[in-house]
């Protein structure tokens, strides 16, 4: 082999076995969607970890760029009331 | 002879040594992720292989453990078939072993399952998962490097060339076979030779591979006969810390 080409990046998303929704565990590299998928099981869910796995190669993720932080987050912080904090939930209404 | 002792010591020795030999992979693997998953496919192995040689112990009824049969029988008391002793030579043909064993395994464990004994049936349940699981990844593995690369596919080919006149010797019958087959606890082993060889030459055709034009079939190792040279060295590794430090325990 002329050139030793790495296999693309995948970012691994664990549904636990509580867990409402799918969350970022970490990457793996695979050559395709089913190498990644058999990979993210063996890699992330040997303790027993999930129920469902997503994967999605890391290129096809758009991220926010760090350089915007201050008028990306910052006019969110003396926002308080937006916070559910000052009601009371019946027990009924569940996870919210 | 007991034929029941000598078809449980058959299982549990064959996944025994296919696990060591694939743990022996553990931290040398060609990818992080490819080592991980070998280490699992050892694990699930080794935890098999509790099951089978505790079963083994029992109906002996000699007072010997899972852990006696394991780490201080020689080679020649092993019951595993030559091809999960032959060394793992590159990755290609470490995967391709593990192909043609999980596409027996995957048939055998699901007959099993309806085994007159009930703890054999069990121990099929519990194993055929996790041998479900490593069909699908030695599978998938044989035909992405089958259809890779040139090299690659002439690597896997050359992988097949070596373990054809191994690969069958599973499904050989002999006196044991049709003793468990009289008493329901078993089929015969030839009866899975026709999914076998139908899972493998579908595969080997999405893998671009050729499968060898000889029916030859090295045996021994099942019956004990005579096995291949390279078993004495696996388990001189295998079994070195019982050997020098008897009954060492964690």
């Amino acid at each position: 082999m002329s050139e030793k080409k790495e296999w693309p990046l995948w970012e691994v998303f664990i549904r636990g076995q509580h867990g409402m929704s799918h969350r970022h565990v970490g990457s793996l590299h695979a050559s395709d969607n089913e190498m990644a998928m058999k990979n993210a099981r063996d890699v992330y869910t040997r303790r027993n970890e999930g129920v469902s796995i997503w994967v999605v190669e890391a290129k096809h993720i758009t991220a926010s760029s760090p350089s915007e932080k201050g008028p990306m987050f910052d006019p969110a912080k003396d926002k308080v009331y937006r916070h559910p904090t000052f009601y009371d939930l019946p027990d009924e209404a569940g996870n919210m | 002879m007991n034929a029941l002792f000598e078809f449980l010591l058959r299982q549990g020795d064959n996944v025994l040594v296919l696990g060591h030999r694939t743990s022996e992979w553990c931290g040398t693997a060609p990818a992080l992720e490819e080592d991980i998953a070998l280490a699992n496919t050892a694990l699930d192995l080794i935890g098999q292989t509790k099951l089978w040689l505790e079963y083994a112990a029992e109906v002996e009824g000699e007072g010997r453990s899972a852990n006696d049969l394991a780490f201080l029988r020689d080679a020649y008391d092993f019951r595993n078939v030559l091809m999960l002793e032959t060394p793992n030579e590159d990755y290609g043909r470490t995967l391709m072993r593990q192909f043609l064993f999980d596409a027996f395994q995957v048939h055998w464990l699901t007959a099993l399952t309806d085994s007159k004994d009930s703890r054999i049936s069990e121990i099929a349940m519990k194993s055929v998962k996790e041998a479900q699981y490593h069909l699908e990844r030695s599978r998938d593995t044989i035909i992405a490097l089958g259809d890779g690369t040139e090299l690659s596919n002439k690597k896997m080919q050359a992988a097949l060339d070596y373990l054809w006149p191994y690969a069958r010797e599973i499904m050989l019958v002999d006196d044991v076979d049709e003793a468990m087959h009289k008493d329901g606890i078993a089929p015969l082993p030839s009866e899975i030779l026709a999914p076998w060889d139908a899972l493998v030459k579908s595969t080997m055709r999405d893998a671009y591979l050729t499968i060898p034009d000889s029916n030859f079939v090295h045996k021994g190792g099942r019956t004990g006969q005579r096995h291949t040279e390279h078993l004495g060295h696996m388990l001189a590794t295998m079994q070195v810390l019982q050997r020098s430090y008897p009954g060492a325990t964690w």
